[in-house]
């Protein structure tokens, strides 16, 4: 377990120095998926940046190196009878904790367990300048200075090479049950919101090719109270993996992809190629909609031209921020370009 | 732009009394006290103008004004905070946003309130109830405090080990920048295109813009709540019960732990039937469905009886479990009533570091000579000790300053940090490079500068200004105004 953060740091300086953009990368398991095609010419593999540096389990608090699989970090809360709230994809085991951070990349149990974002508690980062720096911590509540960490979420590596990570962790559920059940995609969306809106243990809320998905997840009291009152066929808790890590067959079909990221009440059609997840805040698309209602994301997931934007529109305002935001990180422009916006 | 004169207070004046009535300004030194400070009244300053406005598109005015006359601009809500955030600008405009207290909407099948910045947290709740939902995070000062000041201190409460901060229950924020542009952040879904500006914006005390619109989520109120309360004969015991509870793989409501001094100042003032002889209480709350309350209610006694619990009581009905959490939430006027002035510090420690800080604290009031009582946010390790003080001795203030900077120098030294939700403001100003180093502050700063490169909200507060030191002191004195 090589500490390669020096390296790493040198390989930014010298980068910055001679102008030569980086593609930076785990284990390349989202390379052609969530952002656009990175226009650098030389790549920066983090991946041997790996393993887990702190674990105090009665803390609920892991800290791992960037390049440490989801699947191995798992692997070790599970033995602690923990987890990671926020249920990433693994993607045959590719999937890195960094560029888990940096996608912002979240499970089914979002809606009521967050995403990575609102796990982390804080990051080792090093910015386009080449230096090392730190934020936030591994307490659970830190508001000294900006919330750095969580602004990693999301922003593919333009910021920063994330190169460790903090994150709350948390207990296991006693039980956890999956009920299915027919429906139309009108009708699921209806009990999904009006499930949310009652005390009960839901953790993940789905649709997919007719038929309604529900997990209960907590005390083995609670889960089994609730199951007898909602009903509906229990079957194997191993289909969120195949949701989460987008394995199951409506993934298959060819690309492209979309997701919406809208308010779970908003409408939908029956006849679209569909799926919904988190409740209904989540609606992966064959075919963009052909109108996009303010306050909802619409991005090109996968496939596709990605070459042209791939996230949606932002307002002049607050592209003038975030362009400013990436130079003060970043000012020569080496992180990544190109991979969130192409003005980027 | 900024220059080194100050503007001249009439001209502010006549360009403010074209945006706003007579009634929204207050440019009298006498009416202003009540704006001189925040909950730390350590640190008072009066502006040259307090600015009330009723609508946004007059707080745009007064943004855009200030901005082409370079005058700064600190935002207000309803001055709760407890980190001198809030404290007017000598040379500036105070901006109060209470006026702006609308509840614009409650979508209860989307689980969400949009809110006007000025609306109180219980508020909020209070206008939630009718559809069974609530606002989760729900700070001490909740009946007072507005949901902008919470999105401004990313604020917390003793609920947000299982419901999490500020930060984790917002959905979009509507931010005006210094200029007076209005854009929003977030979005109606739970991911929003390009950066996360709205969890750079939640916490960053009124420095990077002003909000004007906030949508919270909402959750559904539990079906059942209940208290368990125990004392203990030593913190040692208390603290190590809270692991217990954890590592059972149980996640309280709420975790909260009162040393002796706090619970005898609880008990005084509202007699919520807490242990007087206890050395540490620890207030554990349970929500869910009824049979999931019973069975961690259940656990937890057993927890806390194995790790010695001197005395034991579970809420029986709603009114005695608020009376239990009353003692706790009025901890800080209760300590008010046994000491003329109080210094409250605001640390966070990992958990099992809590006795050994706790013993230490102990320690350094032996030293300072100066009386201390500590709750503490078990739960998530957020330390609140209360550094009893003469506000009138000069005296002793300088020792309630020293004993809290060695609290926060201890708490980072264990691994914590300096603050954990009452925020830096000017009070912890003079701590941030204990926790900082130099280029993690230049990057604060840089990214203070993306958001308003001539320094004009908010300064000399959050985050010390090293390179561009116009506003900078290297340690806030004490402020008053003759």
């Amino acid at each position: 377990m090589t500490d390669l953060v020096p390296q790493l740091a040198a390989r930014v300086s010298a980068a910055m120095a001679d102008n030569t953009p980086l593609y930076i990368h785990g284990g390349n398991s989202k390379r052609d998926a969530i952002g656009r095609d990175c226009t650098a010419e030389h790549s920066l593999d983090v991946s041997g940046h790996r393993g887990i540096s702190d674990y105090q389990p009665e803390e609920l608090v892991v800290s791992a190196r960037a390049g440490t699989p989801i699947r191995e970090l798992e692997a070790v809360l599970a033995q602690q009878g923990q987890m990671l709230p926020f249920e990433p994809p693994h993607y045959d085991g590719r999937a890195t904790l960094g560029g888990t951070l940096a996608s912002n990349l979240s499970g089914p149990a979002r809606p009521w367990l967050g995403s990575i974002r609102d796990s982390v508690l804080g990051v080792q980062l090093i910015n386009g300048r080449g230096q090392i720096l730190a934020f936030g911590g591994k307490v659970m509540k830190n508001v000294a200075g900006y919330d750095v960490s969580r602004l990693q979420a999301g922003a593919l590596g333009t910021l920063g090479i994330i190169s460790e990570v903090h994150l709350k962790v948390l207990p296991q559920p006693e039980a956890t049950l999956t009920l299915a059940r027919e429906a139309t995609a009108q009708d699921a969306l209806k009990l999904m919101t009006q499930y949310a809106g009652q005390p009960k243990p839901l953790t993940a809320a789905s649709w997919i090719e007719g038929r309604l998905y529900l997990r209960l997840a907590g005390a083995a009291s609670a889960v089994n109270h609730t199951a007898r009152i909602w009903g509906g066929e229990n079957i194997d808790n191993a289909f969120w993996n195949q949701l989460r890590d987008m394995s199951h067959e409506f993934f298959a079909k060819p690309a492209p992809l979309w997701r919406l990221s809208i308010t779970p009440t908003a409408p939908c059609s029956d006849n679209l190629d569909q799926c919904i997840d988190w409740g209904g805040a989540q609606r992966w698309l064959r075919t963009p909609p052909t109108q996009v209602p303010p306050g909802a994301h619409l991005s090109l997931f996968s496939g596709g031209d990605r070459q042209a934007e791939v996230k949606g529109d932002l307002d002049a305002v607050q592209k003038q921020l975030q362009l400013r935001l990436k130079q003060s990180f970043d000012p020569a422009g080496i992180l990544n370009p190109g991979r969130l916006y192409s003005w980027m | 732009m900024s220059s080194n004169t100050p503007i001249p207070r009439d001209t502010l004046l006549a360009r403010l009394r074209e945006i706003l009535p007579d009634d929204c300004l207050i440019p009298e030194q006498e009416s202003q006290r009540p704006f001189e400070c925040d909950g730390l009244s350590l640190y008072r300053e009066l502006p040259l103008v307090v600015a009330l406005p009723e609508t946004v598109a007059q707080v745009q005015s007064i943004l855009s004004c200030c901005h082409d006359l370079g005058v700064p601009v600190v935002a207000r809500g309803s001055g709760t905070g407890l980190c001198a955030g809030a404290m007017p600008h000598p040379e500036g405009v105070l901006l109060g946003l209470s006026k702006l207290n609308s509840i614009l909407e409650i979508d209860p099948l989307a689980r969400t309130a949009r809110l006007q910045p000025g609306v109180t947290n219980l508020a909020i709740s209070q206008a939630a109830a009718a559809y069974g939902l609530y606002y989760g995070p729900d700070p001490s000062s909740q009946i007072a405090c507005s949901i902008g000041g919470n999105v401004a201190e990313n604020s917390g409460g003793v609920h947000c080990l299982k419901y999490g901060l500020t930060v984790h229950n917002l959905l979009s924020v509507e931010l005006l920048t210094v200029e007076g542009q209005r854009t929003t952040l977030g979005g109606s879904g739970l991911d929003s295109p390009g950066y996360d500006l709205m969890a750079l914006i939640t916490g960053s005390e009124g420095l990077l813009g002003v909000v004007t619109e906030v949508t919270v989520k909402l959750l559904p109120c539990p079906e059942v709540a209940q208290v368990v309360m125990a004392g203990f004969d030593s913190v040692r015991a208390a603290g190590d019960a809270v692991g217990a509870v954890i590592a059972a793989g149980i996640v309280p409501a709420g975790l909260e732990m009162m040393d002796a001094l706090a619970i005898q100042a609880a008990e005084d003032f509202v007699q919520a039937g807490y242990p007087r002889d206890a050395q540490a209480l620890l207030l554990c709350e349970l929500d869910g469905t009824a049979a999931e309350v019973d069975q961690h209610v259940d656990a937890v006694q057993q927890i806390f009886r194995s790790h010695g619990a001197s005395s034991l009581r579970i809420s029986s009905d709603d009114a005695e479990r608020e009376l239990l959490w009353k003692g706790r939430k009025s901890a800080f006027p209760a300590v008010g009533r046994m000491s003329a002035d109080y210094y409250c510090m605001d640390g966070t420690i990992p958990r099992s570091q809590v006795s050994h800080v706790l013993e230490e604290i102990s320690r350094l009031s032996e030293k300072y000579q100066l009386r201390c009582a500590n709750v503490f946010h078990a739960g998530d390790g957020n330390l609140h000790p209360l550094i009893m003080f003469d506000g009138g001795d000069p005296q002793q203030i300088k020792l309630a300053e020293r004993f809290g900077a060695d609290i926060l120098q201890l708490s980072v030294a264990v691994g914590g940090c300096i603050t954990g939700e009452h925020g830096v403001g000017l009070e912890k100003l003079s701590q941030m490079p204990s926790q900082f180093s130099e280029a993690e502050l230049h990057q604060f700063e840089d990214i203070k500068h993306a958001f308003d490169p001539a320094l004009m909200l908010n300064p000399g507060k959050g985050i010390p200004i090293l390179k561009r030191c116009q506003e900078y002191r290297a340690l806030p004195g004490r402020h008053s105004h003759d």
